[in-house]
């Protein structure tokens, strides 16, 4: 039985390490200023928990081998291996730990001036995008009072308020290349979370919070946008995309939108 | 008369209402575990559900159909309700705690009897309303075990929100006024009814582990009893803890203001992330004693193993915020909580050392509990080890709510912990029921978990670092997750396998029970004080003949002695 368990974690390792090494599914390709910092944080982690992963399991095969019998009186411990022990994986995981805070930091914390204001509303089971347009400020919202989903209020923008005369909504997220999107999040119903992989971006939009945020697209191109809180019956639907063009598309996009609303 | 206890069956038979309702700890811990026994099948069932409507959304289901979305959520919140309270909160401390508690103390009985029995009661009936809420209109509450609100607040939210989740919050309401119940019968039997030279460091770990997971229920519980109050008066008394202003649910305004979701969350993680440690701890404390038993040497570290179960305890309150990276929190707290969170990696890794090192050099005796405990070390390194990306805020903000978060806690919690049940089971099973397990079913029982269970969840890591996210009843709403599908159908597969499984457990637990050779007073050859008595434990226990302790709980290898071991309750040499 001995060796029967030991060649099941052999196993169970070899396993394990094909499945990791061939990756036949990883991470989207990076597509934000960002996403390359979290992948590369992501990869160091990796390798240095998949070594403590292999090295453990073949540490435990070997103390369940039978060879290592000893006849002497046994040990009920030894506070020297204890400490050392210890000390070793504090030092490794805090490493591993101010790493990460560092990225977090930096990606989080200090926050660039956004260029591109956007506004994202998560509502059951679709995800709402609003331009600010040319005056750049978003009009007042009361979604109990004004929102109307097929007479193209689906926020509720207050009629009322001027700054909100100019600015439209769009179910798909457009945005230019190579500029900041300072986000403003927001849930009508219950909570939503806007993930976008390939940006290696993901934020909660809460009911009754406004949450700031923002990232910086790096490519051209279409990616997708998935709910990643449930959210009920249709979480599993709530698909958008972000549609990264270059900036003068964007201007084309922005002005083709500004035209439509201003009637 | 002959009055030989350890032939079950000829004993003379309480009568059946003092037999069920019976103060007995003995009989109450064995109620828990056919209790759990129930919910595992249960939870199971629906995990099976899931995995088959995920990869053949049409296929048909005897005498259900075809799943519809709202049915997939019932089951998911379901399933992870059962299996985290009825299962892994409920078999390694109420139930093995229960029954070996107090005999591994040598008390003579559980403090506080009645409410002992009063919580497995209220237990039993709380399990009985979780399952009715399969028939109420509209079904199971689907909002998931955690119950996020507005969605779990509010009733237009969803097909499973109105009487199904009102009927989940009186069942776990009453989970918890039962672990609170049992919990405090724990604490106080351990502090004052421990036998003569019982010292608090010649306790089993076991114990130690019971101990400290009765406090953290203490705590934990009561705050999730709080916080289910008031969603529960959110909901019916016009309360707004959790509802802010200005809602629109399908086109209706919804008449509350003032109140934060993110309240919720700190509570229920408050509750929630020390529920983790009172899942595992006990677990924990099964693989140490176990380990020290099959390696036939002490525990390696023994102290290390008290400071580091305690650390685990106090350092399990402080970590909650790192379920909420995503959630809208001040990015600034997520310095805090990660730094926390590292900090408790520290006394598991302590504990994983130990465990190897107690091993190490050991006579092992390769029996099936050995087997399970092996597993339950494999399988605790190898989820514990995404942790430290995980407490990254930076990493988890990717990873949050993906299947990489599903693999982690699957193997470091519900495949860890049933590793740990299983091992307890067939260790103890003699002392519960008089006879013992079938060795062979048991090795063939473990190798297909063992297997199964690194098929089924290590693969979910690769869905979640492509991002997939979790909770989806469907593959094809968005097409990066459709792409995932033929890994998706191999883990339904490895999941099929590994749940037919566990029929030979069950065929190796009822057929043991009836035609198991019987057992004697001590066969695994342990040290501890409830092999003193006869198998099974008779009903007065210890009696008034309480046992006197003159040895640590683990003198295995003992050179000079008549065995290879000294009986904590063997006269002082």
């Amino acid at each position: 039985m001995s060796a029967a368990l030991r060649l099941g974690i052999l196993l169970v390792v070899l396993g394990c390490l094909y499945l990791f090494l061939a990756q036949p599914y990883w991470f989207p390709a990076g597509v934000s200023s960002q996403s390359a910092l979290i992948d590369h944080q992501f990869k160091i982690a990796f390798w240095v928990l998949g070594a403590m992963f292999v090295a453990a399991h073949l540490v435990l095969a070997y103390v369940l081998s039978k060879k290592t019998r000893s006849n002497g009186k046994a040990s009920g411990g030894s506070w020297r291996l204890e400490v050392t022990w210890t000390l070793a994986i504090t030092a490794v995981f805090f490493w591993l730990h101010i790493s990460g805070d560092r990225l977090w930091s930096s990606t989080m914390i200090s926050e660039p001036a956004g260029q591109i204001p956007l506004e994202v509303t998560g509502a059951q089971f679709q995800w709402y995008f609003r331009y600010p347009g040319p005056d750049g400020v978003f009009g007042r919202i009361d979604a109990q009072k004004f929102a109307k989903a097929d007479e193209g209020n689906p926020l509720g923008i207050d009629p009322a308020d001027p700054a909100g005369r100019d600015d439209f909504v769009s179910t798909v997220m457009v945005l230019p290349v190579g500029h900041v999107v300072q986000l403003h999040l927001r849930a009508q119903d219950v909570i939503h979370s806007l993930f976008i992989p390939a940006m290696r971006f993901k934020q909660d939009t809460v009911p009754g919070m406004e949450i700031h945020s923002h990232f910086t697209p790096t490519q051209t191109g279409v990616y997708e946008i998935a709910c990643a809180e449930l959210c009920g019956i249709g979480h599993y639907r709530m698909r958008a995309t972000v549609r990264v063009v270059t900036e003068q598309e964007f201007e084309k996009w922005l002005k083709a939108h500004a035209k439509t609303s201003g009637e | 008369m002959p009055t030989s206890t350890s032939n079950p069956g000829s004993s003379e038979k309480p009568g059946f209402f003092r037999h069920t309702f019976s103060t007995d700890h003995k009989v109450i811990g064995r109620q828990y575990f056919f209790l759990s026994l129930a919910a595992v099948l249960a939870g199971a069932w629906l995990s099976l559900l899931m995995r088959i409507h995920l990869v053949w959304p049409k296929a048909a289901i005897p005498f259900l159909g075809e799943i519809k979305p709202e049915n997939y959520l019932a089951y998911l919140t379901m399933h992870g309700t059962l299996m985290v309270f009825f299962v892994l909160s409920t078999v390694p401390q109420s139930g093995f705690g229960t029954f070996f508690l107090p005999l591994q103390l040598g008390a003579p009985k559980m403090a506080f009897p009645r409410l002992t029995a009063a919580g497995f009661w209220i237990a039993f009936v709380s399990f009985l309303v979780l399952i009715a809420t399969f028939f109420v209109p509209g079904g199971a509450s689907g909002a998931g075990w955690t119950q996020y609100p507005p969605l779990s607040a509010l009733a237009s939210a969803g097909p499973g929100q109105a009487l199904g989740t009102d009927l989940w919050l009186v069942s776990i309401g009453l989970f918890c006024v039962a672990s609170l119940l049992s919990a405090i019968g724990f604490v106080i039997t351990t502090i004052r009814y421990r036998a003569p030279g019982m010292t608090w460091m010649r306790m089993p770990l076991t114990c130690w582990a019971w101990f400290v997971t009765a406090i953290l229920i203490l705590l934990a519980f009561s705050i999730l009893l709080v916080a289910l109050t008031m969603l529960m008066l959110d909901r019916h008394a016009g309360t707004n803890f959790f509802i802010p202003g200005g809602l629109l649910v399908s086109g209706k305004s919804i008449e509350h203001s003032g109140g934060s979701a993110l309240l919720w969350q700190h509570l229920f993680w408050f509750f929630g992330h020390p529920e983790v440690y009172i899942a595992i701890l006990p677990a924990m404390g099964i693989t140490s004693h176990l380990l020290a038993v099959f390696a036939r040497k002490p525990v390696f570290g023994y102290k290390a193993m008290v400071g580091a179960t305690l650390a685990i305890g106090a350092l399990g309150f402080m970590v909650w915020g790192h379920h909420m990276f995503t959630s809208g929190m001040n990015p600034y707290a997520g310095f805090a909580f990660s730094t926390l969170t590292t900090a408790i990696a520290v006394p598991s890794a302590i504990k994983t050392f130990n465990w190897v090192a107690t091993l190490y050099g050991g006579k092992i005796r390769y029996a099936t509990p050995l087997l399970f405990s092996a597993g339950f070390v494999s399988l605790f390194i190898t989820g514990g080890l995404t942790g430290p990306i995980l407490a990254q805020p930076a990493l988890d903000t990717y990873l949050h709510d993906t299947y990489f978060v599903v693999a982690h806690f699957h193997l470091i919690m519900a495949m860890a912990g049933l590793f740990a049940i299983f091992s307890a089971t067939y260790f103890w099973f003699p002392k519960m029921f008089g006879r013992m397990m079938n060795e062979r079913l048991g090795r063939l029982h473990f190798w297909i978990t063992l297997f199964g269970a690194y098929a089924t969840f290590m693969p979910m890591h690769l869905l979640g670092i492509a991002g997939h996210p979790r909770r989806y009843s469907d593959l094809t709403g968005v097409q990066y997750v459709a792409a995932m599908a033929p890994l998706q159908k191999f883990i339904t597969v490895a999941a099929i396998v590994t749940i037919s499984g566990q029929i030979i457990f069950m065929v190796n637990l009822f057929w043991s029970m009836r035609r198991g050779p019987a057992a004697d007073a001590n066969p695994w050859e342990c040290t501890t004080l409830e092999w003193a008595l006869p198998s099974p434990a008779p009903e007065e226990g210890f009696g008034v003949q309480r046992p006197q302790v003159s040895h640590g709980p683990y003198e295995y290898n003992v050179t000079g002695a008549e065995k290879d071991f000294v009986m904590q309750d063997a006269p002082a040499s």
